[in-house]
């Protein structure tokens, strides 16, 4: 194998680690065998195999396919090792022309990095770490982050652990503690010892997390944050919480299907889309109403936590807010109220839309670090007080 | 009676309304799909507006038996699709233990026999009925939680379940199986793929006045029209659950029973609990609204 083929692959391999993939160098020497058996026949081939051993998780494909593109494009190598290789030359792929799935983040794995940078990429974020620098991120306000800091915020987020909260559902699973008789399970184990001994075998209400239901403001005001706060529901998405999203400005918009998506920023380019009015003005009153009278009924069934994004400066009266606020407490388990207007040491309730909203939320939260992210999740872990703060 | 399955779109049509169903054109062509490609059908709408009712309707228009489950949360195989009968094979294994019975092959082929099976309704609609392929009804598959719906992806697309003691149970025939949803939780795409989809909305003024006349004939005729032409300008109204069918034939035999021959209104304010279920709704139509709103619907009568 020639030398300078190898010194790509490498690079290839460190593009790769930049853009967030995990490659050890094993894998690096895996694909240099494999290559080698496989010979440089065909570009798609290459790349199926490049894929098979670099890639591991189904939402890194996209960025793979990208990465490969323009990596393998850009310096012209295979077709150069191709045509070098002789009879069996095949025209390579035509690029397509989807969205560039991952673009931001792999523009900036291409770039050469200043020690700095690469230093501090390398910081390893975890929520409760206590170093200085990252004590200084995690309490800073993300509207006055840098953009780097932003990223390692936004990846801080991505790895917070989830809420432990759990809800008893109706079905059942075995258990060791001595609740319900489980015949079923009782009989298979008669059966074992040929029906000499009875064997008593207990099961109990299975427990799951519950669905978050999201109402986020996208109005200009909070810009920022909505940023933040959606990169926040992705993560939760992703580790595998039922979350529905609502964006509102003016009016109600579903993104829970956005949401979905496997790439964070291929999600967010999507909510971009599905919604007509970012940051524009708002209407919580009737995206709200608009929310209990037409999803409600659909998304709070299951016992949903509701998670309410939005700074409560109302721009139509307070009348229509304060009666569908009440609709919206009573229909859901708990409605947490996240306002990033809490960062002011001196913030006092005063304005009229934020009156009208008080008295029908379980929790009114701040939401403008990772702190108050981290915190977020601690009240979620627990369970609600009854009555603490709702004044019915 | 049994009766073949209707072999056209007109002959579903006819089948419906022999059964005093009123359908649209759509409904029809989807429900003769489905029992033409032997698909399951999902039925999604508004509460209120005949999807259970197509069910019963299939039942007594083919002459089949009609297996209703009821889902709710929590629901599971035991009470879905089979259950043993502990006590019995309890005292089976006693008894076989008493003769002396000794092989546990022979213990356990006779405990996990069809003796000792109970079927629940989706077993019951595998099994081979007298008058051909009954009709399975899942009603409220929303209740249901995101587990017992996987579970329901095997029986719709092979119609078999599988027994873990005893091995897989297939279909006799296929059963006919219609799926309801009243959209309180959004239904898994894998299910949705393997099924029909139709969405039944609230029907125009002519099809819910044949509906009416249909289904609530003690309701004279100028009644009748007064009542549809009410109901449709509600739906209109910016209600929290604006009424459906349903609602309307209730309100229809109410006012029959109470001898009114027009809409007056203080009857229809002593009846609007019939129509209409949340208090801010009622509270909206307080004062002139109904006055109103009945002069607004004999308006577009007389046109």
């Amino acid at each position: 194998m020639s030398g300078f083929f190898l010194h790509n692959l490498v690079h290839f391999a460190r593009v790769l680690r930049a853009a967030g993939v995990q490659i050890s160098p094993h894998n690096v020497i895996d694909a240099q065998e494999a290559i080698a058996t496989l010979g440089f026949a065909d570009r798609a081939d290459m790349k199926a195999c490049l894929r098979a051993i670099f890639i591991k998780q189904h939402d890194q494909l996209a960025l793979f396919d990208e990465a490969f593109d323009i990596f393998w494009r850009k310096r012209g190598v295979i077709e150069k090792l191709i045509a070098a290789m002789g009879p069996q030359l095949k025209k390579a792929d035509e690029q397509k022309s989807s969205p560039r799935i991952g673009a931001r983040r792999l523009a900036e794995a291409f770039q050469p990095r200043t020690s700095k940078s690469q230093a501090q990429a390398r910081v390893e974020f975890d929520a409760r770490l206590t170093t200085s620098d990252i004590e200084r991120l995690q309490s800073k306000d993300f509207e006055q982050m840098s953009a780097d800091e932003l990223m390692l915020a936004q990846k801080a987020l991505a790895h917070l652990h989830l809420p432990d909260d759990l809800m008893r559902v109706r079905r059942m699973m075995p258990t060791s503690r001595q609740e319900r008789i489980d015949p079923r399970a009782m009989v298979r184990a008669m059966m074992r010892t040929g029906g000499h001994s009875i064997e008593l075998r207990y099961r109990t209400h299975r427990t799951q997390p519950p669905p978050i239901v999201a109402l986020c403001d996208i109005s200009g005001s909070m810009n920022d944050y909505t940023r933040m706060f959606l990169h926040f529901l992705h993560a939760l998405s992703a580790q595998g919480r039922v979350v529905h999203g609502f964006l509102f400005g003016t009016r109600l918009t579903n993104v829970t299907r956005a949401l979905r998506a496997r790439d964070i920023d291929d999600a967010l380019a999507r909510c971009a889309q599905a919604v007509p009015d970012w940051n524009g003005g708002t209407r919580i009153g009737s995206s709200i109403a608009q929310f209990n009278r037409q999803w409600a009924r659909r998304v709070l069934g299951q016992g949903a936590h509701v998670i309410l994004f939005t700074d409560g400066l109302e721009r139509d009266g307070v009348d229509v807010l304060s009666t569908e606020m009440e609709r919206l407490s009573k229909l859901s388990q708990r409605l947490i109220w996240l306002n990033p207007l809490l960062r002011y040491d001196h913030f006092e309730p005063k304005a009229r839309g934020i009156v009208a909203m008080l008295p029908h939320v379980d929790d009114l939260r701040a939401a403008h670090n990772i702190v108050s992210f981290v915190d977020l999740i601690e009240a979620l872990s627990r369970p609600l007080q009854n009555g603490l703060q709702r004044q019915r | 009676m049994i009766q073949p399955v209707p072999q056209s779109i007109d002959d579903t049509l006819a089948l419906l309304e022999r059964e005093h169903y009123v359908a649209d054109r759509s409904l029809a062509s989807v429900l003769f799909l489905a029992l033409k490609l032997e698909r399951p059908l999902l039925l999604e709408g508004e509460a209120g507006v005949g999807k259970t009712e197509i069910a019963k309707v299939l039942s007594s228009g083919l002459g089949r038996q009609l297996i209703r489950l009821q889902c709710y949360e929590g629901l599971d195989v035991a009470s879905a699709v089979y259950e043993w009968n502990y006590a019995q094979q309890m005292m089976a294994i006693r008894m076989a233990e008493a003769a002396g019975e000794a092989s546990r092959d022979r213990l356990e082929h006779d405990v996990y026999s069809m003796r000792y099976l109970i079927k629940r309704p989706l077993a019951q609609a595998l099994e081979p009925h007298v008058g051909g392929a009954p009709i399975l009804l899942i009603d409220e598959i929303d209740r249901a939680d995101a587990a017992f719906e996987a579970y329901l992806l095997e029986v719709l697309s092979d119609f078999q379940i599988t027994i873990a003691e005893i091995g897989t149970l297939k279909a006799h025939d296929k059963p006919i199986v219609i799926l309801t949803s009243n959209r309180t939780r959004e239904i898994h795409d894998a299910l949705k793929r393997r099924c029909l989809y139709h969405w039944i909305d609230y029907p125009l003024f002519d099809r819910e006045l044949a509906i009416v006349r249909a289904k609530a004939p003690k309701a004279g005729e100028v009644l009748t029209r007064e009542i549809v032409a009410f109901v449709q300008a509600l739906r209109q109204e910016d209600l929290f659950k604006a009424p459906g069918v349903a609602e309307t034939l209730d309100w229809a035999s109410a006012l029959a029973e109470l001898d009114a021959m027009a809409l007056e209104p203080d009857v229809v304010h002593d009846t609007l609990g019939v129509l209409l279920k949340y208090q801010d709704d009622i509270a909206k139509l307080q004062g002139n609204a109904v006055h109103n709103m009945i002069s607004a619907a004999r308006e577009k009568l007389r046109v």
